[in-house]
């Protein structure tokens, strides 16, 4: 033996899965839905995945550059971020919007705090919100000279739903419909989270009983309309906040009885700002609302250890 | 009825096709022995020789320190050369006899004698097994006499035997119960002499369907006897997942298994007490396993103990390729060695080398919260809260997320995608709270 013994303490072996592996099966799970968006709205669209990817992994770098912090570029979870926060603009979105935006998740929401793992609030969706509030009007309009649909025929099926018109199961599920990049497709987004699920990257715990949570609400309190429901269901982002957003590792609980108080807290906010808020979105903001309450919700529910149940800790 | 398991834990690559199917062969010491005194939990034991002294094999050459505590036996015959510190395979130098072996094997008188145990009352059956120097050869080292002696016998009502292996690599324990399954049920039926209200459980991982089969048809006729078939998930064979399995009840970290009416004990274990009380032999002999992807020949071996780490390396054709890490024991809970000249102790289990040592190829990164930590956890913790409480070195926020509930069998680290050093820190926090505690107490 020439060389020197490597010695650690136990265990010495090690998973396949690592942080990167991870980070880039939830990108392969967003190439569905992200391909039907350019399918459906055109170039401006595919402009708008790849600067917002670009800026997240820039700031990225210049950051940590700028601070002598390790580069961690290549972990993938500023693409991620890009890549979600761009399937949340509209297709029509000049692209300097979303990339103020991937800057400001990246660097305010994400490396301020502490870099990966130690923001509290989902980096891509508090970026949306800020667009929301900086720029009402150019993020609200989801207008697609492609579809045929302008500003006024470019409402989205939700705003449709509230103002009383019906609106078509069909094409809410195809994704025939105004909506941001990626959140018109029920069914591309359901292959890419069918992938992470079989892939092991999310649990089914929180998006179920988030969708199950709004669906219950919504028939209760939306006039026991079956249809109405599964329409909600299938528009305004639900599906794609629901797996991939409401799934963020780190701005969720990691207890599992956290995972459903989490799932059914964000069923019940959405279920209010769809019915009675301001716009008939309410999927973002629900997301971060909950993604504030992380911290209380596992403090409660801190699980009993094996062998302790049913006693005082 | 479906495979007995628990909730948690992993399923690490198991690597036991590398030797499970080679017969357990004999190895005979070159060198010197070295029986270090405390090869066990509790005091150590007073070495009873000196230097210039000749001893036999089975003769008592170290005396039990205290009730938890254990005998130590020669197992060759031969001249002490000295009693002096030497180092362990943990890292400690310890006190250890160290013999030169004359190569008769001699042995003390009745050695390996014939003897039926139904005509030992229990408390001779107890005495024998503590003379013998038994202990739990599963890796932990307790002694067996203290742990076969519960406050109130008639409140145990199982008797375990632990022959689920799950540790990866390891394929000793199979192999005794493929070639001796006789020895397993003997042991076991002495232990069920100790205990009229106890039924013995033999749970074995569904991995190893021959090992099921050889003992099955052993116990048919057996009516205090069952054989349970395990799901094959590390840590299966841990004492509190393994005794929720077979019987549903639930075991922590401030109970001892008899406060849940159960005793539990490894295949090789209840195999030395068979030696012990039927055949005359007190514990000289591990059956270990060497193997891994360095190792030209792996194989299983019966060993003497005190026989040098190096001599069953050699034994097993030496290196095939430069190793890396070199484990004693299996990668799970095994502990690195930085030297090969270290002694086979009661509690050696294996010796794995790899040619890679992939846990100082991959950086610890940033925690993403994931949770498989929190999936893996046997003793339902969340790792990555514990973590938090250990990096600020905080005991009373490690035992506030139920800290000391941990089993330290690494499940977590295995399945972290950071590569975060979670059972490490957890280890010496353990150590800290517990170091605590008796400062209070």
């Amino acid at each position: 033996m020439e060389r020197l013994l490597h010695v650690s303490s136990s265990p010495h072996v090690r998973d396949k899965v690592t942080t990167k592996s991870i980070m880039y099966d939830v990108l392969i799970a967003m190439i569905p839905a992200a391909a039907f968006g350019v399918y459906q709205f055109g170039l401006n669209s595919l402009l708008v995945i790849i600067f917002t990817m670009a800026a997240c992994v820039l700031s990225e770098y210049i950051f940590e550059k700028a601070m002598k912090r390790p580069i961690t570029i290549a972990d993938g979870s500023a693409m991620v971020t890009g890549m979600i926060l761009a399937l949340n603009m509209p297709p029509e979105i000049p692209v300097w919007v979303p990339v103020v935006g991937g800057v400001f998740a990246i660097v305010v929401v994400k490396q301020l705090y502490g870099g990966l793992g130690q923001n509290f609030m989902n980096p891509a969706l508090a970026a949306r919100c800020f667009l929301l509030i900086s720029f009402a009007g150019l993020m609200n309009d989801f207008s697609s000279a492609r579809l045929g649909f302008d500003s006024v025929s470019g409402a989205t099926p939700l705003a449709m739903m509230r103002s009383g018109e019906t609106v078509d199961l069909g094409l809410l599920v195809l994704g025939r419909i105004p909506g941001t990049i990626g959140e018109v497709s029920v069914v591309a987004l359901l292959i890419g989270a069918v992938y992470m699920l079989v892939k092991k990257v999310i649990s089914p715990r929180i998006p179920l009983i988030y969708i199950g949570t709004v669906a219950v609400f919504l028939f209760l309190f939306g006039g026991f309309d079956p249809y109405y429901v599964l329409c909600e269901v299938c528009s305004g982002g639900l599906v794609f906040g629901a797996f991939f957003m409401a799934t963020d590792y780190v701005t969720s609980p990691i207890t599992p009885k956290g995972q459903v108080v989490y799932g059914v807290v964000l069923g019940l906010l959405t279920g209010i700002f769809r019915l009675w808020g301001a716009s008939p979105e309410g999927v973002s903001y629900a997301i971060i609302l909950s993604n504030l309450l992380v911290p209380m919700i596992e403090r409660v529910t801190l699980p009993k250890a094996f062998g302790r149940e049913g006693k005082k800790a | 009825m479906g495979l007995a398991t628990f909730k948690g834990g992993i399923h690490p690559y198991e690597g036991k096709e590398l030797s499970e199917n080679k017969p357990i062969k004999e190895l005979l010491p070159e060198g010197d022995l070295v029986f270090p005194m405390s090869q066990h939990i509790g005091a150590p034991a007073k070495p009873l020789v000196k230097k210039g002294d000749r001893v036999l094999a089975g003769q008592k050459i170290g005396e039990a320190g205290g009730f938890i505590s254990a005998n130590v036996i020669c197992s060759v015959s031969g001249t002490v050369k000295a009693v002096e510190p030497r180092l362990m395979v943990n890292g400690q130098m310890v006190t250890s006899v160290v013999v030169e072996n004359d190569g008769l094997y001699e042995t003390i008188p009745n050695f390996g004698q014939e003897r039926d145990y139904t005509s030992l009352g229990k408390e001779e059956i107890r005495s024998i097994i503590k003379e013998a120097g038994i202990v739990g050869l599963g890796g932990a080292g307790f002694p067996t006499h203290v742990k076969l002696t519960p406050k109130d016998d008639s409140k145990i009502d199982y008797i375990l035997v632990n022959g689920a292996e799950c540790e990866p690599y390891l394929t000793s324990d199979y192999r005794l119960m493929v070639e001796e399954p006789e020895k397993i049920v003997g042991g076991l039926k002495v232990i069920l002499s100790l205990f009229d209200n106890a039924k013995g459980v033999i749970g074995i991982e569904n991995n190893k369907p021959e090992g099921i089969k050889k003992i099955r048809e052993l116990v048919k006729d057996e009516p205090r006897i069952e054989v349970r078939e395990l799901l094959t998930k590390y840590p299966q064979g841990g004492e509190r997942s393994l005794i929720y399995a077979i019987t549903g009840r639930k075991v922590n970290s401030s109970m001892l298994p008899a406060d849940a009416g159960c005793i539990v004990d490894n295949i090789d274990t209840v195999v030395s007490i068979y030696h012990a009380v039927c055949l005359q032999t007190p514990l000289i002999r591990k059956v270990i396993t060497v193997t891994g992807d360095a190792v030209a020949d792996p194989r299983n071996f019966k060993v003497k103990l005190g026989t040098n780490y190096q001599e069953l390396l050699k034994a097993a054709g030496g290196f095939k390729t430069e190793p890396e890490k070199v484990i004693s024991g299996g990668p799970m809970m095994g502990q690195a060695l930085f030297s090969l000249d270290v002694p086979v102790t009661k509690t050696s289990s294996a010796l794995t080398c790899f040619t890679k040592d992939v846990v100082s190829a991959e950086p610890s990164t940033p925690c993403i919260r994931c949770g498989r930590c929190v999936a893996a956890c046997p003793s339902h913790l969340i790792p990555p809260m514990m973590m938090k409480a250990a990096l600020k070195n905080d005991c009373e926020g490690f035992e506030k997320v139920n800290g000391m509930e941990c089993m330290e069998c690494g499940s977590c680290t295995f399945v972290c995608p950071a590569r975060r050093p979670l059972t490490q820190a957890f280890k010496d926090m353990r150590k800290q709270v517990a170091a605590n505690r008796r400062k209070k107490a």
